[in-house]
C-alpha cells in the first residue's frame, strides 16, 4: 500500500516538476477556495451598494477594477460572486457526480435491462446540443439558480453514467469481486462494498475534468439573462452588464468578471489534467 | 569476398525518462551474398533493435554510439543515414510479425504493393497495378485481381503475411529481414510461410536475416547463426558446428534444450533467470554472468572474442569447446 | 453502400425520438399552470378552462404527445407571441444566419487544428507541441461571450480594424437576393463583392471567436490520435519499405489518424451549437440563437421550445452525416454490425 502512495507522489513530484503549471494550478484552486469561503468578508465594499464610487470610474486605488454604471465596486462584486459561481459547480457536479455514479454502476454491474435504460437515456441527453439543452430546461423549469444547477448537472449527467458503467462492469468479473461474491455477499453489498469504492478514483478525475465546463456552462446561462437576477453578482452576468460598454470603451465593467472567469475554468481543467495524469498516467496526453 | 552486410561493433542506446538503455553493445555479425544468417534470442534480447537500426528504423529515442554498418560496401550510417534512404525498401527488405496490424488497415492490399513499386521503380498507372498483381501472385497468394481490393481486415494472417512478403519482395532486394514472420500464425500456415520464404530467397538469389526465438527454426533454415543475449552477441557459427560443439554456456544451455525431431515450431526454451535489466549502470562485462553456472572472476574482466573454428566465433571466458584468440 | 446508410438512418430514430419525447416533456413542464399563463393575469376561471381545452391540456399526457409530434409534423411549431409569427418560419428564416457562422466557425477550426496537432504529434516535446498542448487546454476554459466582447473591444474599439459588433452586414448595405441565405455565397452569385467584402468583414470576429473555442478539443484529439497511430505497427512496415515521409504521415498515418478525430467531431459540433448562442448575443447576429434569448427573456415559450427542438434535430443529423462519413473513410465498418 505504502509503495502506491510512494508511487502516486513520485508520480505527483513529477507531474508538478514537469509542468509547473500544475502547481499553479493548485494554488490558484486554494485562492478560489478561500475567496469563496471568507469572500464577503475582504470584499473592501458592498458588492450591493450602489454608487459607493461614481459610476463608469476606470481602474483606480480606490477601486481596483473599477466601477459599473451603478457605481458598485466591481472588484468586490468580483469576489462575492466566487462563492455564487463555483457553489452553482459544485453542486451541480455533485448532484450529477452521485446519480450518474450511481445509474452508470448500476447498469455496468447489472447489464441487461438496467444497462438498456441507463444508456438510452445518457445517449438521449446526448442527442442535444448540451448548452442548448440546458437553456431549454431552464426555461421550461422556470428561471432560477436552483434550476440552473439542475440543467448543468442534466447535462453532466452522461459523463459520469459512462465512466462509472465502464468501471463497474470491468470490475464485476474483477477477482476480488468474484471472491466476495462465492463468500456469500448479497450483489447490493457487492455494489456498495466493492464495487462503488473502486470507482472513486476516476470519478474524481471526471469531476476535476468537468468543473471547469460546468462553470462555464452556469456562467453562459446566466450570460444570456437565465437564473441569477440582477442585482445579484455572478461573473457571467457581469459580463453581460458590461458588454454594452465595451462598444464604447468600458473595457473594466466586463473584463476583469471574465478575466476572473476565465482563471477559474483554466485552474479547474490545469488541475484535471494534472490529477488525470496522476491517476491513469498511460493516458497521459 | 566482401560480405553483403556487414554490422561492426555496433553500440546503441535509448535515452529515455528512466534511464539510458544499453540494448546493444560491440554486436558484429556478417551476411554473404545470398547466404542466411538466423539470429536467436529470448525476448527483450536486443534482435529487433539491431535490425531496426540495419533499416535505419529505429526510435526516435535510440542513439547509435559507435561501430558500423555496411550493406554492398556502402557506409549505412555515414551522412546521418543518406545512403540508406534509397535503399530501404528496394535492395533491403524488412517482414514483421503479427502480420495483420503491420499492415495499413484502411488502404487496399494491392495499394500498399503499389507504394512501394511507385516509390522505387519506374512503373506508373495501370503497369504498377499489374506488377503488383504480379507480386500477389509471386507469394502463392490465389485469385491476386481480386485481392487487390481486399483490405487486411478481410484477409487471414498467413495471407497477410503473405502480403507483407509481397511488399517487401516486390523489388527485388538483395537482404529480407524476417523478424518472426510467423508469430501469431497457426502452425501449419508458419510451415507454408516459412516455405515460402526459403524458395523465394533461393529463386531470387536473396539473402536473409532470420530473426526468431525458435534455435530449431533456425537449424532449418539458415548456414549460419548467431546467437544473442541482453544486447550481445555471444556466439556465431556455422548451424551443424553450432549445434554440434555449442561454445558458449547460453548457446550450449539452448541446444540441450531444443528438441531434435518433433513438432518445433514454438517458443525459444527457457533458460533459468531472467535478462539483467539493460539501464542498470552495474551491467558486467559478461551478460550472462548473473545465470551462469560457470562463471568465476575472471568472468568480471572484459570479454575476450575467440575463435573455435573457421567462422565460429564465441565471447566468453570459459567456453565449452577448444578455442583460440 | 446503399444498405450501409440506411442503417445509420435506422440507428439515428432512437435519439429522434428520445428528442422529441424530451422537448415534448420541456413543454408540458412549464413552470405553474401553462393554461394560466397564456390565459395572462386578467384571465378568468372560465378563460383558463378554455384554454386549456384550447391547447388540449385537458387530455391525457400520451394523447397530448400524439397531438404534439402531429403537430410538428404539420409544421405547426406553435407561435411566437413577441412576434406574432409562426415559430418555424420565423426558425427558418434565420436558421442560414446561424448555420453560416457555425459552418465558418467549424472550417476555421479544422483548417487550423489538424494541422497543429500534426506538427505537434510529429515533434513530440518542442515548442509546437507546448503550443498544441497550452492550446488545448486554455482553448476549452474560454468563456465564448467574453472572448468575443474581448476581440470586439480590441479590433473595433481600440484598432479600429473590425465593424462594429452588430449583426451580419452594415445597415447601409442592403442583403444579396437569398439562395442558400448564406450572404458569402448569395452575395457571390448576386456579383455583388462589396456586399461580399462587408459580409466576410462582419463574419471575422465572430467566427474566431467561436474556433478558437472548438479548435482546443479538435487539435488535442488529432494530436493524440496521430501519435498513437504514428507508433503503430504498419507505420513501421510503411517505413520499413521506404515510402517517402510525405507519403508515410498522410497517406498512411493521417488518414489513420482522422477516424477518431471524426468521431470527436459530434462533440465539437455539440460546442458550437451551444456557444453559437451565446457568439450570436454578443455579435447581434440575427440567427436563432438570438431569437431564441429575446424570446426567453420576454418569457414566450414557443419559440424557446421550437429552438431546442431544431437546434437537437439539426444535431442528430450532423451526427447522422458523420457516421456515414466514417463509414466511407473506413472499410472496416461495412461488413460491421
Ligand atoms: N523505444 C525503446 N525505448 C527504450 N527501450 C527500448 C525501446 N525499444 C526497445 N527497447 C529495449 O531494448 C531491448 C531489446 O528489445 P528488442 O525489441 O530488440 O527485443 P527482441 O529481442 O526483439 O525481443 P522480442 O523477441 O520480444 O521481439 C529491450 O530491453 C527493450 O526494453
Ligand atoms: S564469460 Fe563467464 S559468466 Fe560469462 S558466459 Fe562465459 S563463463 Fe559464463
Ligand atoms: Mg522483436
Amino acid at each position: 500500500m505504502t509503495s502506491v502512495w510512494q508511487k502516486r507522489l513520485q508520480t505527483l513530484r513529477y507531474v508538478v516538476g514537469e509542468n509547473p503549471l500544475s502547481l499553479a494550478a493548485f494554488l490558484l484552486f486554494a485562492a478560489f477556495v478561500l475567496l469563496a469561503l471568507v469572500g464577503p468578508s475582504i470584499a473592501p465594499f458592498d458588492a450591493l451598494a450602489s454608487n459607493v464610487g461614481a459610476p463608469l470610474s476606470p481602474p483606480s486605488l480606490a477601486h481596483w477594477f473599477g466601477t459599473d454604471s451603478l457605481g458598485r465596486d466591481i472588484l468586490s462584486r468580483v469576489i462575492i460572486a466566487t462563492r455564487l459561481d463555483l457553489g452553482i459547480a459544485v453542486a451541480a457536479v455533485g448532484i450529477s457526480c452521485i446519480l450518474g455514479g450511481l445509474a452508470g454502476a448500476f447498469a455496468g454491474y447489472f447489464g441487461g435491462w438496467t444497462d438498456r435504460i441507463v444508456g438510452r437515456l445518457s445517449d438521449t441527453i446526448m442527442a442535444f446540443p448540451l448548452f442548448v439543452l440546458a437553456m431549454g430546461i431552464v426555461a421550461a423549469l422556470g428561471n432560477t439558480v436552483a434550476n440552473i444547477v439542475i440543467a448543468t448537472a442534466v447535462i453532466n449527467l452522461p459523463f459520469y453514467i459512462r465512466v462509472a458503467r465502464a468501471e463497474s462492469s470491468v470490475l464485476r468479473n474483477a477477482g476480488f469481486v468474484e471472491a466476495a461474491r462465492l463468500a456469500g455477499n448479497s450483489e447490493v453489498r457487492l455494489l456498495f462494498h466493492h464495487i462503488i469504492p473502486n470507482i472513486l478514483p476516476p470519478m474524481t478525475v471526471q469531476i476535476s475534468l468537468n468543473m471547469g465546463w460546468a462553470i462555464l456552462n452556469a456562467a453562459g446561462l446566466s450570460f444570456i439573462g437565465l437564473g441569477v437576477r440582477p442585482p445579484a453578482a455572478e461573473w457571467g452576468i457581469m459580463v453581460a452588464e458590461g458588454a454594452q460598454y465595451i462598444v464604447s470603451g468600458e473595457w473594466w465593467i466586463a473584463l476583469f468578471p471574465g478575466a476572473v472567469l476565465m482563471l477559474a475554468v483554466f485552474c479547474f481543467n490545469l488541475l484535471g489534467d494534472s490529477l488525470r495524469d496522476l491517476v491513469d498516467p498511460r493516458r497521459r496526453t | 569476398m566482401n560480405p553483403l552486410l556487414s554490422v561492426e561493433n555496433l553500440s546503441l542506446e535509448f535515452r529515455t525518462r528512466s534511464g539510458i538503455v544499453r540494448a546493444l553493445e560491440n554486436v558484429s555479425l556478417q551476411l554473404p551474398e545470398g547466404g542466411s544468417l538466423g539470429l536467436v534470442g529470448e525476448s527483450g534480447s536486443g534482435k529487433s533493435v539491431l535490425s531496426f537500426a540495419v533499416l535505419g528504423i529505429q526510435d526516435a529515442a535510440a542513439k547509435i554510439t559507435g561501430g558500423a554498418i555496411r550493406f554492398a560496401g556502402n557506409d549505412l550510417l555515414a551522412d546521418g543515414g543518406s545512403a540508406m534512404k534509397n535503399m530501404r525498401g528496394r535492395e533491403l527488405a524488412m517482414i514483421f510479425q503479427n502480420p495483420r496490424v503491420a499492415l495499413n488497415p484502411i488502404r487496399q492490399v494491392g495499394q500498399q504493393i503499389e507504394d512501394v513499386l511507385l516509390r522505387h521503380t519506374a512503373l506508373r498507372g495501370a503497369a504498377a497495378r499489374a506488377r503488383a498483381i504480379e507480386c500477389l501472385s509471386d507469394v502463392r497468394i490465389p485469385d491476386p485481381e481480386r485481392r487487390y481490393t481486399a483490405y487486411p481486415f478481410e484477409l487471414s494472417g498467413g495471407m497477410c503475411q503473405r502480403v507483407m512478403i509481397a511488399i517487401a519482395l516486390a523489388c527485388k532486394p538483395r537482404l529480407l529481414i524476417a523478424d518472426e514472420p510467423t508469430t501469431g500464425l497457426d502452425v501449419t500456415t508458419q510451415a507454408a510461410i516459412m516455405r515460402l520464404i526459403r524458395d523465394l530467397g533461393r529463386e531470387k538469389g536473396m539473402a536473409t536475416l532470420l530473426i526468431t526465438h525458435d534455435l530449431g527454426l533456425a537449424r532449418d533454415f539458415c548456414d549460419n547463426i548467431a546467437v544473442m543475449h541482453a544486447g550481445h552477441i555471444v556466439e556465431v557459427g556455422a548451424t551443424e558446428t553450432l549445434f554440434r560443439v555449442p561454445a558458449h554456456p547460453y548457446t550450449a544451455q539452448l541446444v540441450r534444450a531444443t528438441p531434435v525431431g518433433q513438432e518445433r515450431l514454438e517458443a525459444l526454451a527457457s533458460i533459468p533467470g531472467n535478462l539483467p535489466d539493460l539501464r542498470r549502470s552495474d551491467l558486467p562485462p559478461c551478460r550472462f554472468s548473473e545465470r551462469c553456472e560457470l562463471r568465476s572472476a575472471t568472468c568480471a574482466t572484459p570479454l575476450p572474442t575467440l575463435t573455435a573454428s573457421a567462422g565460429h566465433v564465441v565471447a566468453c571466458h570459459h567456453p565449452q569447446a577448444r578455442t583460440s584468440s | 453502400m446503399i444498405s450501409t446508410i440506411l442503417k445509420r438512418l435506422l440507428g439515428a430514430i432512437p435519439n429522434l425520438i428520445g428528442v422529441v419525447v424530451v422537448t415534448f416533456l420541456l413543454t408540458r413542464a412549464l413552470p405553474g399552470d401553462p393554461a394560466a399563463f397564456f390565459a395572462g393575469a386578467s384571465g378568468t376561471a372560465e378563460a383558463v378552462e378554455e384554454i386549456r381545452k384550447k391547447l388540449g391540456l385537458d387530455k391525457s399526457l400520451p394523447e397530448q404527445f400524439i397531438v404534439y409530434v402531429r403537430d410538428l409534423a404539420r409544421g405547426d411549431w406553435g407561435m411566437s407571441h413577441a412576434t406574432g409569427q409562426s415559430v418555424l418560419t420565423e426558425l427558418t428564416t434565420r436558421l442560414p444566419a446561424s448555420l453560416e457562422l457555425t459552418l465558418a466557425a467549424l472550417f476555421l477550426a479544422v483548417i487550423v487544428a489538424i494541422p497543429l496537432g500534426i506538427l505537434a504529434a510529429t515533434r513530440p516535446g518542442s515548442w509546437i507541441d507546448h503550443l498544441c498542448r497550452g492550446i488545448a487546454t486554455a482553448g476549452v476554459s474560454l468563456p465564448t461571450f467574453f472572448t468575443g466582447l474581448l476581440l470586439a473591444y480590441v479590433f473595433y474599439f481600440l484598432l479600429g480594424w473590425a465593424p462594429a459588433p452588430l449583426g451580419r452586414l452594415d445597415p447601409y448595405l442592403s442583403a444579396p437576393a437569398q439562395v442558400t441565405g448564406f450572404y458569402l455565397i448569395d452575395s457571390l452569385i448576386a456579383r455583388d463583392f462589396a456586399v461580399f467584402v462587408g459580409a466576410l468583414k462582419q463574419l471575422i470576429l465572430p467566427t474566431v471567436t467561436l474556433a478558437l473555442f472548438v479548435l482546443a478539443p479538435l487539435a488535442r484529439m488529432t494530436r493524440a490520435s496521430m501519435l498513437g497511430v504514428l507508433s503503430a505497427d504498419f507505420i513501421r512496415t510503411a517505413r520499413a519499405s521506404g515510402l517517402a515521409p510525405r507519403t508515410v504521415l498522410f497517406t498512411y498515418a493521417f488518414r489513420n489518424a482522422l477516424l477518431p478525430v471524426m468521431t470527436t467531431l459530434g462533440m465539437v459540433f455539440s460546442f458550437l451549437l451551444g456557444s453559437n448562442v451565446l457568439v450570436e448575443k454578443v455579435f447581434a447576429w440575427p440567427g436563432i440563437g438570438s431569437f431564441a434569448i429575446e424570446a426567453l427573456v420576454a418569457s414566450d415559450y414557443a419559440p424557446v421550445q421550437g429552438f431546442v427542438l431544431s437546434m437537437a434535430l439539426l444535431y442528430v443529423l450532423l451526427n447522422l452525416s458523420i457516421d456515414i462519413a466514417y463509414g466511407f473513410v473506413d472499410p472496416r465498418m461495412k461488413i460491421e454490425n
